[in-house]
């Protein structure tokens, strides 16, 4: 590959690739995100990869395994050009017959299409996947269509152009006037406004400036970040070279948090990518600027997404925070200006730059600008990412998007922000997702992870897994952190177990509001949130605990008891069969029973019973 | 141990400080944990005290000290796969390779991980098993696919 030095190399070279590209014939999109190769599209691949092979010359369908589009449950997903069809749940013995029948025929395989669940129609496109329809997925959208792994797919699509035009015709004051006028707010949690952030770290003393990607998505259910970097990572590139050259940055981090090895790859190969065609290194498209990016990686800490902790482990050291009076802008790593910002935030900048703050401004609410995604997990019906703009109702998320309940449960509640947030109860769904309106409620905006929960989920036990969470993550450096979130988990398991009294509550509280003003970094004073949030929405709900000893959700271990309906009870046998403790008695087609001495509680038989006749209280 | 394999990974990354990390995880990767000479030698190659590798080795919790078995077993706990029933899960692979997360089992076979997030909510509960992430995990699956293990283990031995 020729070096680009030039603008006008680069639209020359896209113009090559565009008339290159041979789709004409058609493409065979595969879906490689991670979520799909846990579901096995690569087998999937490799079974195109041999069907492919046997057509005839003449005729070139493209393969490509591209990014996650965040319809994982669907997995393994492909998508057929020009047919425009979306096929879900891809096996690889259903690929001849999708090369024999769709790419050579034309006709559409009923049994691998999307149902629409609200009136089991048939989803031809992935346009009218009802989970994508409400969406604006203007960060997301490319990731269906652009192998992550081969740079051209992304200049194909007009990627770097923004680059290009920012380097030529604007001055970096002009770059961070721009993303200031865009509203554009860190979509790492806090929501600190991003061209403020860049014009503190340009007006900082001290060279060289850095700047930092942070993809250490820490929050347990937000996976937006690893989706971006995994399946479209030139954009975070292109978005961290124009800050870069706003800034006066002349090195940059991208850190990947360990669980995310795929992320970390593609980010690699991106990089030496970009280098090779000269979009890093000295003196980029011919201006002047020189900058170059590599990978860090981090070690299984949830504190390393803390800036100064992040800084800390990219040196070498660990992952300790330290006292925020100087800013990472004015002292980060090896104690020069370092601006750090989230995946998701720097996939935004190609975009402002692109299309201008003005029509970037018009998205969103008056305080929170453009889109946001979220990661729509745990008791929905259609989980996955979802991109939304800013304002949009946390109901319009979890029942026009999601799909509404699982099972035909009660939705109860929606947990946002991760371990700093909190729990939303279903009778503030009216609220729009923005970042005041969120912290209002008791919880935040977080980096976007949004957990639904309903009647099978006990806030107690929610409660307690997010302090034991930050209890386990917790650096250990001050003491109100380490020590109070110790003594707040041992709380909530005595109130898990039914043991209390009246004065546990309060202790409760009391506590939460210590660790809160005294901890040192983020980590700690956002700790209480969880409990604070599920203690002012659900109160009764750890009375019952306490008072009653009974935990309404059927979750709390040592409250619960399994039981068989005997009116439901078919007797077919299929939990005698599975449990590991023999406690299930009966005779076949008699309705059984469950001898509670015997039972330990693992819950295989309320998985296998057809009839849905097992159960826990 | 050999310290060519890991002067191997220390010139790898060009002897640079800030890929302390990911010199750990390539010597991880090689030995199944951190030998204390593998960590003394990185201390001499990257002139940094040996306390200090020793923080950032017993600092981040991908890191293990003693050496893990032969099957690797990882859990994730993150909120979707909790609140999918991912304890239910922890519980029943604790009983049935009888150790607890972090820990190994004492004929080397298994090590049991726990993670926050490995960002496949979508699909939680989920496991990694070797590597290769199972989604959709149940009781009766985990306890299947551990007996099959165990099963193929004690057949090689046999």
């Amino acid at each position: 590959m020729n070096k680009i030095q030039s603008a006008s190399d680069l639209y020359q070279w896209r113009e090559q690739i565009r008339s290159r590209q041979n789709l004409e014939d058609g493409v065979v999109y595969v879906c490689g995100g991670t979520g799909c190769q846990a579901l096995g599209c690569q087998k999937v691949k490799e079974a195109f990869e041999k069907e492919l092979a046997k057509l005839k010359r003449g005729r070139k369908i493209v393969l490509k395994s591209t990014g996650c589009p965040g319809l994982c449950e669907k997995g393994p997903l492909v998508t057929l050009h020009p047919q425009d069809l979306f096929y879900q749940k891809v096996k690889p013995e259903d690929v001849p017959r999708i090369v024999a029948e769709t790419i050579l025929q034309g006709k559409v395989i009923e049994d691998l299409l999307l149902e629409d669940p609200a009136d089991r129609r048939k989803i031809l496109s992935s346009r009218e996947v009802p989970f994508y329809r409400p969406q604006m997925r203007l960060l997301l959208g490319n990731n269906e269509f652009i192998d992550p792994t081969r740079i051209g797919d992304y200049v194909a699509m007009g990627g770097y152009q923004a680059l290009a035009e920012t380097l030529l015709r604007m001055k970096p004051e002009e770059v961070i006037s721009e993303i200031k006028a865009s509203g554009l707010r860190g979509r790492g949690g806090a929501g600190y406004p991003t061209g403020q952030k860049w014009e503190n770290c340009r007006r900082a003393a001290g060279e060289p400036k850095y700047i930092v990607c942070n993809c250490d998505e820490g929050d347990p259910g937000a996976f937006m970040d690893r989706s971006l970097l995994e399946g479209n990572p030139h954009s975070i590139l292109e978005g961290m070279l124009i800050g870069a050259y706003a800034i006066g940055a002349s090195r940059g981090f991208i850190y990947v948090r360990h669980e995310y090895p795929l992320a970390l790859q593609h980010a690699e190969i991106a990089i030496s990518q970009a280098r090779e065609a000269g979009l890093l290194g000295k003196n980029i498209l011919g201006t002047g600027l020189e900058f170059d990016v590599e990978t860090a990686q981090g070690g299984g800490a949830f504190v390393c997404g803390e800036s100064t902790a992040l800084i800390a482990s990219i040196e070498g050291r660990t992952g300790e925070p330290w006292s925020k009076q100087i800013h990472t802008v004015a002292q980060g790593l090896w104690g020069k200006p370092t601006n750090i910002n989230n995946v998701e935030t720097w996939a935004n900048v190609p975009l402002i730059l692109q299309k201008g703050s003005q029509w970037f401004s018009t998205l969103g609410t008056d305080g929170s600008k453009g889109t946001k995604i979220f990661s729509l997990v745990g008791k929905v019906k259609n989980t996955g990412l979802v991109e939304v703009p800013m304002g949009t109702t946390l109901r319009e998320i979890i029942y026009d998007i999601g799909g509404g309940p699982q099972d035909g449960k009660r939705i109860k509640a929606v947990q946002t922000g991760g371990p700093s947030g909190g729990c939303i109860p279903a009778s503030l769904f009216h609220l729009p997702v923005d970042y005041e309106s969120l912290s209002q409620a008791g919880s935040m905006m977080g980096s976007g992870g949004m957990i639904v929960m309903d009647e099978g989920t006990c806030m107690v036990d929610v409660a307690k897994y997010f302090v034991h969470f930050l209890e386990e993550e917790s650096c250990g450096k001050c003491l109100p952190c380490r020590e109070g979130l110790r003594r707040m988990g041992q709380i909530l398991d005595g109130i898990s177990e039914g043991k209390g009294d009246s004065e546990t509550l309060p202790l409760l509280e009391e506590l939460a509001a210590v660790v809160a003003d005294a901890s040192l970094c983020g980590l700690g004073k956002t700790a209480p949130n969880p409990v604070l949030s599920a203690l002012r929405y659900f109160r009764e709900e750890f009375e019952e605990h306490l008072v009653h000893q009974r935990c309404p959700a059927g979750v709390c271990h040592s409250l619960v008891r399994y039981s068989i309906s005997p009116e439901a009870c078919t007797g077919c046998g299929a939990c005698q069969k599975i449990c590991p403790a023999g406690a299930i008695k009966g005779e076949k087609e008699e309705p059984h029973h469950i001898e509670a001495e015997l039972c330990t509680k693992c819950g295989s038989c309320m998985e296998v019973c057809p009839t849905r006749a097992v159960l826990v209280c | 141990m050999d310290i060519r394999t890991v002067d191997g990974i220390v010139e790898k990354y060009q002897g640079k400080r800030t890929a302390l990390i990911s010199m750990l995880h390539d010597i991880q990767n090689q030995y199944h944990h951190l030998p204390e000479k593998a960590l003394r030698r990185v201390a001499l190659r990257l002139k940094m005290d040996f306390t200090d590798i020793y923080g950032v080795a017993t600092f981040y919790k991908s890191f293990s000290l003693t050496p893990k078995g032969k099957h690797s077993l990882t859990l994730c706990l993150g909120t979707a796969c909790h609140v999918r029933g991912g304890p239910k899960i922890l519980r029943e692979v604790k009983k049935l390779t009888g150790i607890g997360p972090g820990q190994t089992t004492p004929d080397r076979q298994f090590s049991l991980e726990v993670v926050n997030c490995l960002g496949v909510c979508a699909i939680g509960p989920v496991v990694v098993m070797d590597g290769k992430i199972h989604g959709e995990m149940t009781v009766g699956k985990v306890r299947r696919m551990i007996g099959k293990l165990k099963a193929k283990e004690s057949g090689g031995r046999a």
